[in-house]
């Protein structure tokens, strides 16, 4: 994104977890930083080097220590990049139980250590469940072996969680044990214009009730970032005389066993939708082949990209009730209205889209020409008062990195913020494990 | 004076479900064929000429009576017949069969659009084969098409080696379709459940009265030769050497 600059002069790219402990026990005794960094496709600054810390590149610990096609049970390296893991397994009809947009270049190391969301988390649940176990590198140099393959060990205090999403503030993740679902035999999805925000909640409702176990994914666009979406050439998938004044746009997953039982559910749940006596939905469509069902997904998963293009994006990753994703968002467009600061001049564009299943939304404001003071203030603290005030997460899924330091007590109590220090201090008194993220 | 009378025109678009164009193909054990368990979908050449179809309806409107989609194939060759109706064709027929043969239909085509050729074996001849046995003109490789229902004419712009070549065709027609011609659309909502009303025929070979016994048997199928790698060599010399090792000598001028 061009937002956040590292000062280091000095990166590591050790091959061994042993040479990592040698590393950090080094550093440790000269009191210097160490920044643990995956595939650098973070958003929240969490893995840049703030004053001069040096950086521990983890992309050249990339092998695949061993597979149970039986079991599913992956254990990797923390550099090996999430798509050649999934490519790994599917030879055995598994897959990784999360997908993200950065697949391609973000490492699993990184992922678990921010305890990565993605597209099927609906389905298969967060890394704090499918993670066996870890190895991690401890700010003392030690060497922690948890990297267990058992499905159940209730023998102590499961440390392991502590470091999933820590985001190397608490030690250096150097392998990973994870439980990989097996793929679905039949995916299809839908694509599905609404005439109002309000149609969300009752739609998302029938198509829970329908669809049942094979529905996984259920993502939203709004109308900007669908219009953005178009314009940058993702689609056209809709006849848009069908599309009319559509508010937003829902995309629905499902994964299962059976193509002809999952068809069945979903052209059930379409002729309800589409016969109601006051349809939810305007119209839609629903993914004929495989190169379609591909097509669909791009519109969502290209979203990041069109944004990119736009300008220069603050992003808000943010935890709200369902029904108040439209409001929110709406908000924010008004604050900068307000400010004069919504236009081609300023912010050209606010928009979300999102997890909807998951409550997460990405709230994007763009700055069409670039990042400015005002605007940031303008939009901070608004938007996180904004959040707590639905009680909601100031950062769903991407992490405080060093971003959101100043944030963390919008959604954490100060007694929570109180005992992650205490943690901290037992982990690493020195402070020498990527200083400066997480906790203000 | 009155208007001469506009002729109507009747479309059959046959098509074919092909193995995913997006599937990495592996020869089967046996050697006799390729793993068709696999994802298929409707061959995206026959895709191309169902939204023609479509399209030349929007055009035209009232002129085009009917859109009739054809299949030969195993039951599940419906799937693809009703995404063809979601798009917008009016009827379809599938014709059940265990293997592939040429389909003759007649009674009241105008014009035959189908894909230039199955991505499944690429051999790009049923609908020359199709026009020698009707009789009827031909226009393959449609980059661009236009019928003139009142006149009984169809202009179609092929693809060829040199460029591009305009041929004027008399009614009926069969016509084949490249990529270039247009962009498969979506099929929508509305249209997917319109297309569960629309007429369903099922055929067997008897009905027709054709014999289907297969002319071709496949002998083998095999995965062609594993490349060898290339080597680098470090100078012209070492280069000369290699290329006279392989049996190339120089020739004078």
């Amino acid at each position: 994104m061009g937002k956040y600059h590292g000062h280091a002069n000095t990166v590591l790219r050790p091959r061994t977890t042993e040479q990592v402990s040698e590393i950090v026990k080094y550093c440790a005794s000269q009191r210097i930083g160490v920044v643990p960094q995956g595939g650098n496709t973070g958003l929240v600054g969490g893995s840049i080097s703030l004053q001069k810390e040096i950086v521990l590149s983890l992309g050249a610990m990339n092998n695949v220590r061993s597979f149970d096609p039986v079991s599913g049970i992956l254990v990797a390296d923390a550099g090996c990049i999430l798509e050649s893991l999934s490519n790994h397994v599917a030879p055995y009809n598994h897959i990784m139980p999360i997908d993200l947009g950065a697949k391609g270049s973000c490492q699993i190391g990184g992922n678990i250590s921010t305890n990565a969301g993605g597209l099927r988390l609906l389905r298969y649940g967060s890394l704090h469940g499918t993670v066996l176990g870890l190895e991690v590198v401890l700010p003392d140099g030690s060497i922690l072996d948890q990297l267990s393959t058992l499905r159940k060990d209730n023998t102590g205090y499961d440390l392991k969680q502590l470091f999933i999403g820590a985001e190397g503030t608490l030690g250096v993740v150097t392998a990973v044990s994870i439980l990989t679902p097996p793929a679905p035999q039949a995916s299809n999805n839908i694509f599905l214009a609404l005439p109002h925000f309000d149609n969300i909640l009752p739609l998302f409702k029938t198509v829970k009730r329908q669809l049942g176990e094979i529905m996984s994914a259920f993502e939203y666009i709004d109308r900007t970032a669908y219009d953005m979406g178009i314009d940058h050439g993702l689609g056209p998938i809709l006849n848009p005389d069908e599309v009319g004044d559509a508010q937003c746009f829902v995309l629905v997953e499902t994964s299962g066993g059976n193509q002809d039982h999952d068809l069945e559910k979903l052209n059930n749940l379409l002729e309800n939708l589409m016969s109601a006596d006051e349809p939810l939905i305007y119209t839609g469509t629903l993914s004929q082949s495989p190169s379609q069902f591909a097509s669909l997904w791009a519109i969502r998963e290209g979203l990041t990209e069109c944004v990119q293009r736009e300008g220069k994006p603050y992003k808000y990753d943010v935890s709200v009730p369902l029904a108040k994703f439209q409001s929110v968002v709406d908000a924010v467009r008004e604050r900068m209205i307000s400010k004069g600061l919504y236009g081609d001049h300023a912010i050209s564009k606010v928009m979300g889209y999102g997890h909807i299943g998951d409550g997460n939304l990405h709230l994007n404001v763009i700055a069409k020409h670039g990042y400015r003071p005002e605007l940031e203030a303008a939009l901070e603290p608004f938007i996180y008062e904004l959040v707590a005030s639905h009680k909601g997460s100031v950062s769903a899924e991407h992490g405080i990195g060093s971003m959101k330091t100043h944030a963390l007590h919008y959604s954490k109590s100060d007694v929570s913020i109180e005992w992650m220090r205490k943690i901290k201090q037992v982990f690493d008194p020195l402070n020498i494990m990527n200083p400066g993220k997480v906790l203000p | 004076m009155r208007p001469s009378a506009i002729r109507l025109l009747n479309i059959l678009v046959p098509i074919k479900r092909a193995v995913d164009y997006a599937v990495k193909i592996r020869v089967n054990p046996e050697q006799t064929g390729i793993d068709l368990n696999v994802k298929h979908s409707m061959n995206p050449f026959d895709e191309i000429a169902v939204e023609e179809a479509v399209r030349t309806r929007e055009r035209l409107k009232d002129v085009v009576k009917s859109i009739k989609v054809v299949s030969i194939g195993p039951p599940k060759a419906a799937e693809t017949l009703r995404t063809a109706l979601a798009m917008g064709a009016d009827s379809a027929t599938l014709v059940e069969l265990p293997d592939a043969i040429i389909e003759r239909q007649k009674d009241g085509v105008d014009v035959v659009i189908m894909g230039k050729q199955a991505i499944d074996d690429d051999a790009g001849q049923t609908g020359q084969m199709l026009a020698g046995l009707m009789g009827w003109a031909q226009a393959t490789f449609a980059s661009k098409v236009d019928v003139d229902a009142a006149n009984k004419v169809a202009t179609v712009t092929r693809e060829i080696d040199g460029g591009l070549e305009e041929l004027r065709c008399r009614l009926p027609v069969v016509i084949t379709t490249d990529l270039r011609l247009n962009e498969p659309r979506y099929a929508s909502l509305p249209n997917i459940m319109k297309a569960k009303k629309k007429p369903f025929e099922k055929l067997t070979p008897a009905d027709l009265g054709i014999d289907f016994t297969p002319r071709l048997e496949t002998l083998k199928v095999a995965e062609p030769a594993n490349r060898v790698g290339g080597g680098k060599v470090e100078n012209v010399d070492q280069l000369l050497a290699k290329l006279k090792e392989a049996g190339i000598t120089a020739k004078r001028a």
